[in-house]
């Protein structure tokens, strides 16, 4: 968060200055099985952001010192395309990759059945072609499909979704001038089926009231997002979502 | 089982059908498997190509940023090309920054297309001595089928021809215009089986070449790059004939690059 640029009004009469209600996602696109070398892929475009997951595995782990002895581990690993911004991105990664990569790896640990592939690997590749925020969000929520589309047990697939603040109004999925100049972004997934909390991140300033609509709203559209990974799948593999 | 033991029991198959002239897909021993190029689908980038060689896909964007020339060349722009083997692309691929083979194949493809001349880089200066365009080149393999090099040639070459030079987003001029590109170069490569010697070689053939040969012509039949890799060898009649080959089997490429360019 830039701090807030109080200059822009990201609210007027009731639309956002790209159209959509406080309370709207994004288009949101799915494909699963887009890719031919990967066991499992899913192509994602949430507005203008555009994300491709692979996922390769059980396969065996490197380094070795990252096995484990009972269960497999997920390595999940988010790439931004040096096209993907516009200034262009310096290729390879950095920080804010790896904490990425990392948290998106222990949020996809919690439904992968991770217990049947002791000392395994289970490796998920995020990259991101085009970025317009939510990015993060975008990626997980890709890798969740990938993972399925790959046949490897879960115990549900994670949607994620952020919400955000603009103007002192909570919205849904901020764009990228809301990221930019808005006053607060929480991303945040979930696990439909328990109602599990698996990442969830702030930065900005929310008040206590302000915290507890931006949450409700995320996962509201975690909820939504959840039925479109659904059909993506269905749409690949039959059956109804 | 690992992909060496595949590549052994492999091996006697793939080399006693290429000496009979036959391959594992059907294909002749000339024939590019089919090629698919969609372009401008980045809105971030000044130019976008996301093409497909066989079951090898490769997305490419072209971003022109202001620099300042090099000492050596006050008068003229510069161009950087980047390959990053994506691990969702193959199994193989290891994350961490790029190693050999990645940059082997970016500089094999900025090859092809900086002698050439595809891109006339004195158009690209804005300000002698001082300010010039620099045109970044990245590539990213989202999908190894075999033949990065073929693909990622093309991905590059049709990214560039529909780049624009965005002059109103650096304050330069008060319209965006076209990157001027001056020709077409399009690359040909050959791996050695056995005895036998095929363009456009799959995964699978890849994994048990023992030569790589790569030819790059531009339009006129002139050639601007090679490279030759693995630790086979090619005599110099294979070569010889490999470069003859190329310039005919490249056609049906280079009418796909201008079928997507316009």
């Amino acid at each position: 968060m830039a701090g807030g640029n109080s200059d822009i009004e990201f609210i007027k009469k009731g639309k956002r200055l790209d159209g959509r209600k406080p309370d709207e996602l994004r288009e949101v696109r799915i494909e699963a099985g887009v890719l031919n070398r990967a066991d499992g892929s899913c192509y994602l475009e949430w507005g203008n952001n555009k994300v491709y997951a692979g996922v390769f595995g059980p396969i065996e782990c490197h380094p070795r010192h990252k096995q484990q002895q009972d269960r497999a581990i997920v390595q999940a690993r988010y790439t931004m395309a040096p096209f993907s911004v516009n200034d262009r991105k310096r290729p390879g990664y950095d920080r804010r990759s790896s904490e990425i990569s990392y948290i998106t790896s222990q949020a996809l640990e919690r439904v992968v059945m991770v217990e049947l592939f002791p000392r395994a690997a289970i490796r998920v590749d995020m990259q991101v072609v085009e970025a317009h925020a939510g990015t993060r969000c975008a990626a997980l929520t890709a890798a969740s499909v990938a993972l399925a589309d790959a046949g490897i047990p879960m115990r549900d697939i994670i949607p994620s979704c952020a919400a955000g603040k603009v103007s002192d109004t909570v919205v849904l999925d901020l764009n990228k001038e809301e990221d930019n100049y808005g006053q607060a972004d929480l991303p945040l997934a979930i696990v439909p089926s328990t109602g599990e909390v698996v990442l969830l991140q702030l930065d900005g300033h929310l008040t206590p009231d302000e915290f507890e609509q931006a949450f409700d709203l995320a996962y509201k559209g975690c909820m939504d997002l959840y039925d479109i990974q659904r059909a993506a799948l269905a749409n690949r593999y039959g059956g109804s979502a | 089982m690992s992909n060496a033991t595949v590549a052994n029991l492999m091996r006697g198959h793939i080399e006693t059908l290429a000496a009979q002239g036959k391959r594992t897909d059907g294909r002749g021993t000339n024939e590019f498997r089919g090629v698919s190029i969609e372009t401008g689908l980045i809105s971030t980038a000044e130019g976008s190509s996301r093409v497909s060689l066989g079951d090898t896909t490769v997305m490419c964007g072209v971003k022109l940023l202001v620099g300042t020339p090099y000492p050596d060349s006050p008068g003229r722009g510069s161009m950087t090309t980047t390959a990053e083997l994506a691990c969702l692309a193959s199994e193989q691929f290891e994350p961490g920054p790029p190693r050999e083979p990645a940059i082997e194949l970016a500089r094999v493809v900025d090859r092809g297309i900086r002698e050439s001349q595809m891109i006339n880089f004195e158009d690209l200066c804005i300000k002698h001595g001082e300010k010039v365009w620099v045109v970044f080149i990245d590539m990213h393999i989202l999908d190894h089928g075999g033949n990065l090099f073929d693909c990622c040639t093309l991905a590059g070459a049709a990214a560039l021809s529909n780049a624009k030079i965005p002059n109103v987003q650096h304050g330069i001029a008060d319209k965006d215009v076209d990157l001027p590109i001056s020709c077409w170069p399009i690359s040909c490569t050959f791996a050695k089986l056995g005895e036998a010697i095929v363009l456009d070689p799959n995964h699978e053939e890849e994994t048990v070449m023992n030569a790589r040969l790569t030819v790059a012509h531009d339009e006129n039949g002139n050639l601007r790059a090679m490279q030759k890799g693995y630790n086979g060898a090619f005599t110099g009649d294979e070569i010889k004939a490999a470069v003859k080959t190329a310039r005919t089997a490249d056609k049906v490429l280079r009418k796909a690059l201008k079928e997507a360019a316009g």
